[in-house]
């Protein structure tokens, strides 16, 4: 395909139809992001058309959950709406830009071509949308009990996931826990990612025997199994999310601190890095901004990497009754509630089980697709 | 032992007990930080250790008493020495709940852990190389692919799930198989031959150890995987099957022996979490280990043993760890022992 060809086929496909239904033009073309556009336009107006008592409900009666699903949720239609009509909006310039050869639109065009990573990436954003839609999608109230008539039921056509021991909907728990996970992974592996960025940057830049110390303190931490530790503080402590999220990062900064110091070892004696120096730079800005931005790659696959095990510790925790405490539902103390009866109502830990596998996974999909598309050596 | 004293011969064998006798030295402080971190986290808690765990109604001169006889009216680093001198000699206590020594409590419940652990560990890496090294020889073939998303799915999984799927399983559809899911011993254990004992804890043992080891085996697989395909493409391999040896030979002996070699460094890398795991399976599976005594400690405050424990669950993997490095440092050749 010539360059002008090619340029052309990446964008500009918007017709009048486009208005009403963004990407039809694109999806006619065979292109994919029309097909995505529309795919996400026409669910998320079904979602509206199907839950529109809940929404009105909302609009009526708002809490902060509600506002924040009701602002998700026309950011999200008004980004599938931009999507399909891109066309009428870059600029060629722009697009010119993006079908270039610089760093980033390899790797994001390696990325794309990397077809694990794509699904991974797919699936993570329909995690993510469910947890922030789940006010909108949700079908009841998680902690709406029936003890007469609601208790254990089987999977139905009523309550998709069945009935837990309470008469509450199991869907709706389920939907509710996956915003609990993700929020505590994503906090968690926040803190982890910026203690480990500054251990691993102090340790690699200052060297000698701050390094030694450092290090060893990395070495205590990696020997004691994580779940150990969580059970050993919470313990002591009372267990709470703002608890959970903390030893969750304290436990969790050790691989990417290694990460970081190898790398800053790495470029520390570079000679940008001691022109840098000779401008006269503090450490601050020499680490900040000539350093640090080299270890960003290595840095987010771990932190994909890491939401994924810090779910799973979660998940550990509260199945041991020693993390999120009911009646607020997490995957982990859904699964140890149905533990007890899982020959009666196998439903109750089958379901929150499957919707962890399918979030780490996705986590796990996207982190290999990112190492491999970061990857400067990779080759195809 | 014929490897080992190849490697002594080779080595002039002080090298070797040297190097040994350095990677133990170094343990120690290590053991001495995870003591550190404990004795951190119980004087971290709100209030003192005496009112954590007694009774409010207690007249304050008999709290007094009872701060002395714990030790815990002397200044910090008095109590931190006391804690490290006490701990480090195996002296973890008395359990408050088990009216024992610690010592004797850990004691009966280690070796089910050290079993469990064990046969995980042969799943893992068992399981794991066969499995890895199966899909690299299968490259860009079915057989491939649907294992990469196998072993992808289970990498995933929550150990204690997947503990009571199997438990749903063999209890239901499976049920003719006769699978025990629970504890570790039959009630007629007492009354069995000796053949017939083994024979029941081995079956106890199936289910506990395919919840505790699948997720990590499929991690080896994951990892042997891109070592096998590294090394096939090496030029000895090329050499070898250039010779004429049959691909039987060129692949056991030739690929699968060096892409073994950086899998033994994952041992110290999945010990942690082997460990961690064992914790939460053995209290899926009531399994009489150390986790599940752990656990039971923390529902009923006993800190004693909840310290003892998470001590001795901290020292299995810097002991674990010295053992993947020294095997490391058997099966490769090349490692140095500096």
């Amino acid at each position: 395909m010539s360059r002008r060809a090619q340029l052309e086929s990446q964008g500009g496909q918007t017709g009048p139809l486009d208005i009403v239904l963004p990407g039809i033009s694109a999806l006619l073309a065979g292109r994919l992001y029309g097909f995505l556009a529309l795919g996400s336009w026409i669910t998320l107006l079904g979602i509206a058309w199907i839950r529109r008592a809940r929404i009105v409900d909302l609009l009526a009666q708002p809490g902060w959950d509600g506002i924040l699903a009701l602002v998700s949720f026309v950011v999200l239609l008004a980004a599938a709406w931009l999507a399909g009509n891109r066309g009428r909006f870059r600029p060629a310039a722009s697009q010119e830009a993006e079908a270039g050869r610089s760093p980033a639109a390899l790797a994001s065009r390696r990325f794309r071509r990397h077809h694990q990573a794509v699904l991974g990436l797919a699936l993570l954003s329909a995690v993510t949308v469910v947890a922030v839609l789940t006010p909108i999608l949700a079908p009841f109230d998680p902690d709406a009990m029936n003890l007469s008539t609601g208790r254990l039921l089987a999977p139905s056509a009523k309550n998709w996931m069945g009935t837990d021991e309470l008469g509450r909907d199991l869907l709706s728990r389920v939907l509710y826990g996956a915003r609990i996970s993700l929020i505590i992974g994503f906090l968690a592996v926040s803190i982890a990612i910026t203690l480990g960025t500054a251990i691993g940057a102090v340790a690699g830049y200052a060297g000698g025997w701050v390094d030694a110390i450092l290090m060893r303190i990395v070495d205590l931490f990696l020997s004691f199994p994580r779940l150990v530790l969580l059970i050993t503080v919470v313990a002591v402590f009372q267990p709470s999310i703002p608890l959970i999220v903390i030893v969750l990062g304290l436990t969790g900064w050790m691989g990417v601190s290694r990460l970081v110091r190898g790398q800053v070892l790495s470029v520390r004696e570079r000679e940008y890095v001691q022109a840098a120096h000779a401008l006269g730079y503090g450490p601050g800005r020499v680490l900040g901004r000539h350093i640090l931005p080299n270890v960003l790659t290595p840095v987010i696959v771990a932190a994909t990497l890491g939401i994924g095990n810090a779910i799973l510790a979660e998940a550990a925790l509260s199945f041991l009754g020693l993390g999120v405490q009911p009646p607020t539902a997490s995957w982990g103390n859904i699964i140890q509630s149905g533990g007890d009866r899982i020959l009666d109502a196998w439903w109750i830990s089958t379901f929150p089980g499957l919707a962890i596998v399918l979030t780490v996974m996705s986590f796990n999909l996207v982190g290999d697709g990112l190492r491999d598309a970061l990857d400067p050596r990779h080759v195809e | 032992m014929g490897v080992c004293n190849r490697m002594v011969a080779r080595s002039g064998g002080p090298t070797l007990i040297r190097y040994i006798g350095r990677r133990v030295l170094q343990a120690i402080p290590l053991l001495i930080g995870i003591v550190t971190l404990i004795f951190l986290i119980l004087h971290l808690a709100p209030g003192d250790p005496t009112a954590i765990w007694f009774n409010p109604g207690i007249p304050p001169e008999v709290l007094d008493r009872m701060r002395a006889n714990m030790g815990v009216d002397q200044p910090l680093h008095v109590q931190y020495v006391r804690w490290v001198k006490a701990f480090l000699s195996g002296d973890f206590g008395y359990s408050y709940t088990h009216f024992r020594p610690v010592r004797d409590v850990i004691g009966d419940a280690l070796p089910s852990t050290l079993l469990l652990s064990g046969t995980s560990l042969l799943v893992i890496f068992g399981v794991g190389c066969v499995v890895g090294s199966l899909q690299a020889l299968r490259q860009y073939r079915l057989t491939d692919s649907l294992l990469t998303f196998v072993t992808l799915f289970l990498y995933s999984m929550p150990g204690f799930w997947l503990g009571l799927m199997l438990i749903l399983v063999a209890s239901t559809s499976l049920s003719w198989l006769g699978l025990p899911v629970f504890g570790m011993t039959s009630v007629d254990h007492s009354l069995l031959g000796p053949l017939g004992k083994i024979a029941d804890v081995a079956q106890h043992l199936v289910l506990p150890t395919i919840a505790l080891g699948l997720a990590s085996a499929a991690g080896v697989a994951r990892y042997m995987r891109g070592e096998m395909l590294e090394v096939i493409e090496q030029d000895y391999i090329r050499t070898a099957r250039a010779k004429g040896l049959p691909e039987r030979t060129v692949i056991l002996k030739h690929a699968l022996r060096n892409a073994l070699i950086p899998v033994v460094s994952l041992l110290g890398l999945y010990l942690p979490m082997l460990f961690g795991g064992a914790l939460v399976i053995e209290v899926v599976f009531s399994w009489p280990g150390m986790g599940r005594l752990m656990y039971d400690g923390i529902l009923t405050r006993d800190y004693p043993l909840v310290m003892a424990a998470s001590f001795l669950f901290g020292a299995l993997v810097v002991v674990g760890s010295l053992i993947a490095d020294l095997l490391y440092a058997l099966v490769d050749p090349r490692v140095r022992y500096e």
